[in-house]
């Protein structure tokens, strides 16, 4: 046999998903292995379909090194048009932003992906007919303003054949019957009620079908301004103070206006603050966090940093490292987000009172805050269920505008910010900082984050509940089923097979012991939540009056642009955060009671897995995290085995010819890429900075010194 | 030395100093006293202070004052708070306020240590009180400086392990497989008259003769000839170590060094070049031709290929970490933590220190060069390449007892002057001869180990009770700058190792998670996209930083371990009854396998 570099027609084709269309192909496509700059690559046919760009390599015969842990949607080449970021042309050496007609077509092709991979392609072999059909149509269907109905979502729903609708326990919070299910598991259902008045979408469609007020808030007021200045329910503690949310009036020019919306909203104060409600603290997140604007240039500056091109590159920016991070901003936004989420904690917690989380639409930074807080202090939120159906509750049904913020359509770059991903990134820290808390691994958070980009699943696909009820009961033509059927991201089974979902699944969590075995089936909702903390008092009641008059002069300001920080303020200890704060980590962790995030500087961290996945020179040949997990996994595995051992030998069954599969062997030469990136370099060579030394500015007479200044020359014989 | 007695005190209570902790049950000591002693460890003095606790607030407390160690216990608070500081880690004692100071607490001591924490004590402004206490604590802090000896030579301890017969340089050597046809042992330095700050027993080309090595010793900075520190099993490349060879301004040469050196290059059969890496920069290097130093140029050897490393000296190492505590205490830097650290450029340095070795041990196991490195005296940054470069390249380097080997052949033995860069019970705080190389050189394990969670077989306690001891004095292993002076001062007869505290209560040092690995090169990602601040060691006073421990993730693993040698034992058991029951059961001896994701921890 022999083996040419000359690259080879041969006929290979995409592996199409139901409903999905090859739109425009090129051959002799050379994919440079972005792996130390030197020009290695492959030969391949490059594709765009109405779901994916793909690179089909000529000579994909290694099918026989099937990775442990593999998407069956998106493949190792795939790059779904949504996750795609930006494609650059290179002309004569220089690299140039392609987003709309094209005049001239490039040599070289540059897609750096929303997942932070980044495909180089070399079309210089490729005959200019379909160079030119290529690079426009993937410009074309991947950077410009599509309609909703063009999404791929749409022709996989109709295509494929009945989905199965695998719920997995999660809790999807359309129906009225989940909503309730979640008052009565947190014991919310004394004072709050889950209402229908928003059905037909009659008070806004913004608001999602079915949610939960104070009792006494009538059906009147909550129609009266679309939802506007209703406190909506987010949560209960287990003192009995909630976590709401509200959505605030736009300022107003006309002062009649503005007059009868601090009436009504002065209405409602006084109907949620007396008893049997809890004092309520109020939180305008609009000002006390940084802005949408502030989180996405944060963001774009901070993800630049991974989207590496070569070895150079990644040397070069390695040097000022600390202070190119620093000045994205990006860690200090999750700083900030964890500090107020500790800060309303411990309203709840500590000060009893409930805290109302006020946002214009309710739907952005509200949902962070709020997702946040639960992870925190309700160890149900820490389960996978638990917390698929968090964001379900306060994201999917809540309303958070996926489509805009993700920028899915390409319609406005202004209405873009990575919201969600900043709540991950939070969680994340937590997930680190305490391992044995979370049911589900990091790596569940990074494929999670993954899935904000592939369009088969309505989740992440539309901004509220009625832009997807809408759209889905198929006014469509073609559709001879009635209405789409769309696939939810919580069904894994979609994307891995099980063997990679064991990959999701954290073998450390501490589960929670539970009393009674006979009672666990019927315990879904049912957390007995368990303290680390003592319960405070409740504030002695000669509060109320001072606060009372707070929130006069609060609701004042309601409708004025400045809101202020009303959590913290004048009227506690300055020091009652940090107490709290201080109090709780010098205990023991419960890892099923109440969590707060470590927030000092050196505590904060680069999600690396998310970030570093796909950077060869970052990869750690048998280290990494990955290396410890790989060895728990593998024990777990023996104590299992044996525990089935003990079982046969007590009931002395003799068991048939079984067969164990060890999920990792050989652990300690699995990369600390695993199990992402599997671009492992063949070499054992080690990675080695290319980049100088950078100056000791202020130092310079200790440089020059030796370190010992002893004459040697007078040593000599 | 070694005693079947169980070891009376085994806890390192260093650890525990200063965080709000009762004292744990097994620091016995008698009942009628206050404090913990050590056998051999006398009380001095004791008095009523008020401990400045930067993280609590003044406490009220007795301090006590022995031949070893600083001991405060409050007298208010609950929990009590505990401060128990060997008297060795005290680097500056400074009295703050006057007789007349005004304002509370203002009058007291002020006490600099060496790792990582400032202690400040406010007494009482009536009668002097504290001239004592500051006269008393600088004569047992600083024995040096007042004739007195170092606890080390008082301490009574028994341990079950002897921690001296850890090393023995002849066996490593044979671990090697030295001596063989092309290298030999000499004992040309049995009595130090080549080099005094070598070692006795050295190991160098067989073709080249002790006369020869003699001409050589003349033209390398204080004698510190190259000599072999390790050889590969495969490719029989070696690293050498030694100092800068004397050139100074006139570009000397020497025949006699020239020739050593391709000896050393032909001893593994190579035709390629000998590689040379000069650990400091460029200009240091130039620089050093002023006072007679320099580098081997390639018109004296052409079969050499240099390269200069770029790590910076001892002065510049201290001021990084000096500049690193500003940052990290009392206090951890709040608003710009990152580029406050990365201005202490402590991290850079690691990361420096990281690629030389890296680039070494390449060198010799895929480049399959003989490599020699040097610095200028070739006892701190040599000493740091070498090591490290042998931890990437031998497996058995990274347990406890071939850690311990490499600690006390690549540093103690080739003389890193730990005397004099510790400054071990000497008053002069300010000496610039004092800097953190050895505690760099544990940072940079600590990071390998932080990247390969599985390849070491110790832990990070194991490396934090090293530096611990580095600056004690409780025991004899990093006093001194030479094998010479510790022999001439009998340490290994009049004092005990640190190697025998460790290895008597091994399992506290032990990295649950590690799995050996036989021959396989680690090379770590010296990028700061990996490199951490050690935290629990540089940030350790600090209770607002996490301090969990023990570690979540390994006690877990623990805990399965437990429950899987259970499971074992009461199968055994089973086992046998069973069989006894009944004698034709076929047992399977494999398992279903389920899926990971189904297993249930169960307990």
């Amino acid at each position: 046999e022999i083996h040419i570099k000359e690259p080879i027609e041969k006929e290979v084709n995409p592996r199409l998903l139901p409903g999905e269309l090859l739109l425009c192909e090129a051959s002799t496509v050379y994919k440079y292995i972005q792996e130390d700059g030197s020009n290695r690559g492959t030969y391949g046919k490059l594709v765009c379909t109405n779901f994916k760009i793909s690179f089909l390599d000529d000579d994909s015969a290694s099918d026989d090194n099937e990775p442990q842990f593999k998407n069956k949607i998106v493949g190792e080449n795939d790059i779904t048009l949504q996750c795609v970021d930006q494609i650059y042309g290179v002309y004569d050496e220089k690299k140039k932003l392609l987003t709309g007609q094209l005049r001239k077509y490039p040599e070289k092709l540059i897609i750096y992906c929303k997942d932070l991979r980044v495909f180089n392609f070399c079309l210089r072999y490729t005959k200019e007919e379909e160079v030119k059909r290529i690079v426009s149509g993937i410009v074309h269907h991947s950077q410009t303003p599509k309609l909703l109905k063009r999404l791929f979502l749409f022709s996989y729903a109709s295509a494929a054949p009945n989905n199965t609708d695998g719920r997995n326990q999660t809790v999807m919070f359309e129906s009225l019957e989940d909503w309730r299910d979640e008052l009565e598991r947190t014991k919310g259902n004394v004072k709050y009620k889950a209402v229908t008045t928003n059905e037909g979408y009659r008070v806004s469609e913004k608001l999602p079908l079915y949610f939960v007020v104070p009792i006494c808030i009538s059906e009147e007021s909550i129609l009266k301004y679309e939802g506007r200045g209703i406190p909506i329910w987010c949560w209960s503690c287990h003192n009995g103070a909630a976590l709401l949310k509200m959505s605030s009036f736009p300022k107003e020019q006309d002062d009649s206006t503005s007059q009868m919306q601090k009436a009504f909203l002065d209405g409602i104060y006084k109907t949620i603050s007396k008893p049997p409600y809890e004092l309520l603290k109020m939180d305008d997140l609009s000002s006390s966090l940084p802005s949408l604007q502030d989180i996405q240039t944060a963001y774009t500056r901070f993800k630049q940093l991974f989207l590496i091109d070569n070895s150079t590159d990644f040397w070069a920016t390695d040097v000022k490292w600390f202070s190119l991070l620093e000045s994205t901003n990006w860690l200090e936004i999750i700083r900030r987000v964890l500090k107020k989420a500790i800060e309303v904690a411990e309203c709840l917690e500590i000060q009893h009172t409930n805290v109302l989380l006020i946002e214009e639409s309710a739907t952005d930074l509200c949902c962070v805050i709020s997702s946040l807080v639960q992870v925190m202090m309700d160890s149900y939120s820490r389960t996978k269920s638990g917390f698929q159906s968090l964001i379900q509750k306060e994201w999917v049904i809540g309303g958070h505008g996926f489509l805009d913020r993700c920028n899915h359509l390409h319609k406005s770059e202004k209405e873009e910010a990575p919201v969600f991903l900043l709540l991950l990134n939070c969680v994340w820290q937590l997930v680190q900082q305490y391992p044995p808390a979370f049911e589900f691994t990091e790596t569940y958070l990074t494929v999670l984050s993954d899935s904000l980009y592939v369009p088969i699943f309505s989740t992440f696909f539309f901004n509220s509940q009625h832009q997807r009820d809408t759209n889905k009961s198929g006014e469509s033509l073609k559709t001879q089923g009635g209405p789409f059927r769309f696939l939810t991201v919580w069904d894994w089974s979609v994307q891995f097979d099980p063997k990679a979902q064991a990959f999701l699944n954290n073998p450390l969590y501490a589960e929670k012991p539970k009393p009674d075995k006979s009672q666990r089936k019927t315990a879904r909702f049912k957390h007995q939540r368990q303290l680390s903390l003592p319960l405070t008092q409740a504030k002695p009641s000669t509060r109320r009056g001072f606060f009372r008059e707070e929130t006069d002069h609060l609701i004042k300001n309601i409708l004025g642009k400045r809101i202020g920080k009303f959590i913290n303020s004048s009227d506690e200890p300055p020091n009652s955060l940090r107490e709290f704060y201080d109090s709780w980590h010098s205990k023991p962790v419960d890892y099923h009671g109440l969590l707060l995030p470590r927030i000092d500087g050196p505590e904060i961290k680069v999600w690396a897995q998310r970030y570093l996945r796909w950077i060869p020179e970052a990869q750690l040949h048998g280290g990494g995290t990955i290396a410890t997990a790989a060895k728990i996994l593998d024990l777990m595995e023996e104590v299992q085995s044996l525990q089935v051992k003990m079982d046969e030998e007590h009931s002395q069954a003799v068991s048939g010819d079984v067969h164990s599969v060890p999920m990792l062997r050989n652990s300690a030469r699995l990369s600390s890429l695993f199990p992402f990136a599997l671009l492992q370099r063949q070499s054992v060579k080690p990675a080695l900075p290319t980049s100088t030394w950078k100056d000791l500015e202020d130092e310079d007479d200790l440089v020059k010194r030796d370190d010992e200044f002893v004459d040697l020359s007078g040593d000599m014989l | 030395m070694a005693s079947s007695s169980t070891p009376q005190y085994n806890s390192n209570t260093l650890e525990n100093s200063s965080t709000k902790r009762t004292l744990k049950d097994g620091t016995n000591w008698e009942q009628n006293e206050e404090i913990p002693r050590l056998p051999g460890e006398t009380r001095v003095t004791d008095k009523d202070v008020i401990y400045m606790c930067p993280f609590n607030g003044p406490v009220k407390g007795r301090v006590y004052i022995t031949n070893y160690r600083l001991y405060l216990r409050s007298v208010e608070n609950d929990p009590v708070v505990i401060l128990n500081v060997p008297l060795g880690v005290i680097s500056r004692i400074e009295k703050m306020g006057g007789a007349s100071s005004r304002g509370e607490n203002s009058y007291g001591l002020d006490i600099t240590c060496k790792d990582m924490r400032n202690l400040r004590f406010a007494l009482k402004q009536e009668g002097h009180s504290r001239r004592d206490i500051f006269e008393v604590l600088t004569k047992y802090a600083f024995p040096q400086s007042h004739n007195l000896l170092f606890f080390a030579f008082l301490n009574e301890e028994k341990f079950s392990e002897n921690g001296w017969m850890v090393y023995n340089p002849m066996s490593e050597y044979r671990r090697q497989g030295l001596p063989n046809e092309r290298w030999r042992v000499t004992f040309i330095n049995e009595h130090y008259g080549l080099c005094d700050t070598y070692p006795s027993l050295l190991v160098v080309p067989y073709n080249a003769t002790d006369d020869d090595l003699k001409k050589v010793a003349a033209f390398r900075s204080r004698n510190r000839i190259p000599v072999l520190s390790w050889i590969h099993p495969e490719t029989q490349a070696v690293i050498m170590r030694c100092s800068q060879p004397l050139v100074g301004m006139s570009g000397k040469r020497n025949k006699d060094d020239e020739r050593y050196l391709d000896i050393i290059r032909e001893a593994n059969g190579q035709i390629s070049k000998l590689t040379i890496y000069d650990a400091r920069p460029n200009v240091n290097a130039v620089a050093n031709k002023a006072t007679g130093g320099g580098y081997e140029g390639e018109d004296a050897y052409p079969n050499a290929e240099l390269f200069f490393l770029d790590i910076h000296n001892i002065h510049v190492m201290r001021e990084s970490l000096k500049k690193l505590k500003d940052i990290v205490y009392p206090n951890v830097e709040e608003s710009h933590w990152l580029s406050s650290l990365e201005s202490t450029h402590w991290l850079e340095h690691i990361k420096l220190v990281l690629t030389g070795a890296i680039q070494v041990a390449d060198k010799v196991s895929s480049g399959r060069s003989s490599v020699l490195v040097h610095c200028s005296d070739g006892w701190d940054r040599t000493a740091q390449l070498t090591s490290l470069a042998m931890l990437m390249l031998d497996s058995y380097y990274r347990t406890i007892e071939g850690f311990e080997v490499l600690v006390q052949k690549e540093w103690i033995s080739f003389g890193h002057k730990f005397a004099s860069r510790i400054g071990h019970g000497d008053k002069n705080h300010a000496d610039a001869d004092r800097s953190p190389i050895f505690l760099q050189f544990i940072d940079c394990v600590w990071q390998m180990s932080k990247q390969f969670p599985t390849a070491f077989e110790f832990n990070e306690q194991f490396l934090i009770t090293i530096l611990d001891h580095l600056y004690s004095c409780r025991f004899g292993t990093f006093l001194y700058n030479s094998e010479f002076l510790r022999e001439k001062e009998k340490v290994t007869e009049k004092t005990l190792s640190l190697w025998s505290l460790i290895n008597s209560e091994k399992s506290k040092y032990t990295n649950p998670f590690y799995s050996k690995e036989l021959n396989r090169a680690l090379y770590p990602v010296a990028s700061m996209r990996h490199l951490e601040l050690w935290v629990n060691y540089y940030i350790r006073w600090n209770p607002r930083i996490r301090q969990q421990q023990p570690n979540p993730v390994e006690q877990r693993y623990m805990e399965l371990l437990a429950l899987r040698d259970d499971y074992i034992r009461r199968l055994e058991e089973l086992q046998i009854t069973n069989n006894s029951k009944i004698s034709n059961s076929s047992a399977s001896s494999t398992s279903p396998s389920q899926m990971v994701s189904q297993v249930q921890t169960h307990f």
